[in-house]
């Protein structure tokens, strides 16, 4: 098994695609940082987490870097596994593979875990750098807790990745042809990221509770909601009990990291739970799935 | 060829949505020969040779390739098999000696072992000056002979080639058969398909022909062959300078002969086994003027043509 996930890593190191796909990221949190830059200084700072708020302030224009991530982790995710077992079917090489002494599951699974490897070193080679240079740029070092709430990110967003990583490899499993996989995966963020959140949710909830329970149906809003507590300290509102105008009576002391945690664990299990869904489903389709060419 | 029987399927049975495409199969491979899976386009060959590779499960009926079973331990028989698939596919961003060694280290090969292993190979099925250019770039031959030598990279036992000759040259497909032929020296036991019949008949020890997932026939070539032509027995051909109607009868009581034709300077000999040197004595003690003799040659096409016709 390790053999493959050596040649999946290789493989996703010298593909153009991944490429492309980092560079983009590295644009986009160079934009981020920027956009920070100019508007850390306006805000006023009351809670001392100072450091973090790299990470969450928008400028003018360009969005802040935990947009900008929420908005590509799925690509990324899905870029990594859309054409992990189609590729190989449609190229001929699955069944050359499998008649080598390896177990089938070791297939799938060594894809996944190259995968996500793949997307953590992306994904914290993106926060060091955002984190390096902010240092530079703000002078503020990063207190232990800030730390700690940065690696909880990185966290959050592997595992956020995997989901959509998971939910691609899930559909290139279901399809035969890479376009196809690509598509329907790429249809199922558009739905979740947009119309779902956006318009239908809004247009059928006629209670605020209905309409967060609505909304936490989404893989995206889920991830959204924890990303805020964690990086907003002072941020309460993803809890079931601080639904509505309560919130406005509410002191802006920053939570502690257990508190913050315990709001967005459901989050948090929900997504991760998602993810071994979807793994799981690919993992007993492959298994049982014909080799034949057909 | 004698060898012990080491592939044997009972039984075999394999359905896909509903239609049977391996219908109570049973076949004999014997160790270190060359056998045969002939049969026209569906009559369910590849799918035979991926149930005996266990890359898919029989509905019924069992096989054994080497003592396993490959449905019920398909790491160990996967061990020991080679498989070339038909459309043999590469990773296309490595290049040559990058695919094989990807399944030398699947296989435990230790790097220089196959190193040296992957040059030799390369050598010898003619891609050797293009083992290091990157496998998007072949074309489909090259890519077939890669995919031969993928299939003997881990020296098997047991080779299963699905149409090894499929887009070669002519020169590409006497290159690739006569490596094929040479297969059974270095120890490994061939099972290939095809329907390229003079291929087949070639290299082929033993055939089987299916239709429609059945077999119609087994055996060796070569009592195939006298089966198909002349009832099970041996033709012979005597020819004399002129005709002289009194050698049917003196050819007649050689021992094992069983009918006796003339045409013109020609006799046709029906016997058991070949007869031609006692055949020769007798035509010479009776002092006939002997020009050539031959034993009739039969071709699959005779073979694989009797059985169709007679489905």
């Amino acid at each position: 098994m390790i053999t493959i996930i050596r040649k999946e890593l290789a493989d996703y190191f010298t593909s153009i695609r991944i490429f492309i796909l980092f560079l983009l990221v590295l644009l986009a949190s160079a934009a981020a940082l920027y956009a920070s830059y100019q508007g850390i200084r306006g805000i006023e700072i009351t809670t001392g987490f100072v450091f973090l708020r790299l990470f969450t302030t928008s400028g003018d224009v360009i969005p802040s870097l935990v947009t900008f991530t929420a908005l590509f982790v799925p690509i990324i995710g899905i870029a990594l596994g859309f054409d992990a077992i189609n590729s190989e079917r449609s190229g001929g090489t699955l069944s050359r593979l499998l008649s080598q002494p390896v177990y089938r599951d070791n297939v799938i699974n060594a894809k996944f875990l190259a995968g996500i490897v793949t997307l953590s070193i992306m994904m914290a080679v993106t926060i060091l750098i955002v984190a390096g240079y902010g240092l530079r740029m703000i002078g503020v070092p990063p207190s232990a807790e800030e730390i700690i709430r940065l690696f909880l990110y990185l966290a959050l967003t592997i595992v956020y990745g995997a989901f959509w990583m998971g939910l691609a490899i899930l559909f290139s499993v279901l399809f035969r042809r890479i376009a196809t996989s690509l598509l329907s995966s790429l249809a199922l963020w558009l739905f979740f990221g947009f119309f779902y959140v956006n318009l239908i949710v809004p247009a059928i909830a006629k209670t605020t509770e209905i309409f967060l329970l609505l909304q936490r149906f989404s893989p995206n809003t889920l991830f959204q909601e924890a990303t805020t507590v964690l990086l907003l300290p002072q941020w309460r509102g993803a809890g079931i009990l601080t639904a509505g105008e309560e919130i406005a009576y509410m002191l802006l002391n920053p939570l502690s990291l257990g508190q913050s945690m315990l709001i967005i664990w459901p989050q948090l299990t929900s997504l991760i739970s998602l993810t071994v869904v979807c793994f799981a489903i690919s993992y007993v389709l492959f298994m049982r799935q014909e080799i034949r060419p057909t | 060829m004698d060898g012990k029987i080491v592939i044997e399927t009972k039984e075999l049975t394999k359905n896909y949505d509903g239609v049977t495409v391996v219908d109570r199969l049973n076949l004999h491979i014997r160790e270190k020969e060359i056998f045969g899976l002939l049969g026209p386009n569906g009559a369910g060959k590849t799918t035979t040779i991926l149930m005996l590779l266990g890359l898919t499960e029989p509905a019924s009926g069992s096989a054994w390739v080497f003592g396993y079973n490959p449905t019920r331990e398909p790491l160990k028989v996967k061990r020991l098999a080679g498989y070339l698939p038909e459309n043999v596919g590469f990773y296309n961003n490595l290049t040559a000696r990058e695919n094989l060694m990807f399944i030398a280290e699947l296989n435990n090969i230790s790097r220089a072992e196959a190193n040296r292993k992957i040059d030799e190979l390369l050598e010898i099925v003619g891609i050797g000056e293009v083992a290091d250019s990157t496998v998007g770039k072949f074309s489909r031959g090259m890519k077939q002979r890669l995919g031969i030598a993928d299939a003997l990279i881990k020296n098997p036992k047991v080779a299963f080639l699905d149409e090894p000759t499929a887009g070669l040259d002519p020169e590409g497909i006497n290159q690739t058969l006569d490596l094929i032929a040479n297969l059974p020296q270095m120890g490994t036991t061939v099972v290939l398909s095809s329907h390229q019949l003079y291929q087949v008949q070639r290299v082929c020890h033993s055939i089987g022909i299916l239709s429609k997932g059945k077999t119609v026939v087994e055996g060796s070539l070569d009592q195939l062959g006298r089966e198909a032509l002349a009832g099970g027995n041996y033709r012979i051909e005597v020819e004399t300078a002129q005709p002289n109607p009194g050698l049917i009868d003196i050819v007649n009581k050689v021992p094992g002969v069983r009918k006796v034709e003339a045409k013109g300077n020609l006799l046709l000999v029906n016997a058991d086994s070949d007869l031609r040197a006692e055949i020769a004595k007798a035509v010479v003690q009776s002092n006939t003027p002997l020009i050539q003799m031959k034993i009739q040659e039969f071709s699959l096409d005779d073979i694989y043509m009797k059985y169709f016709k007679e489905d």
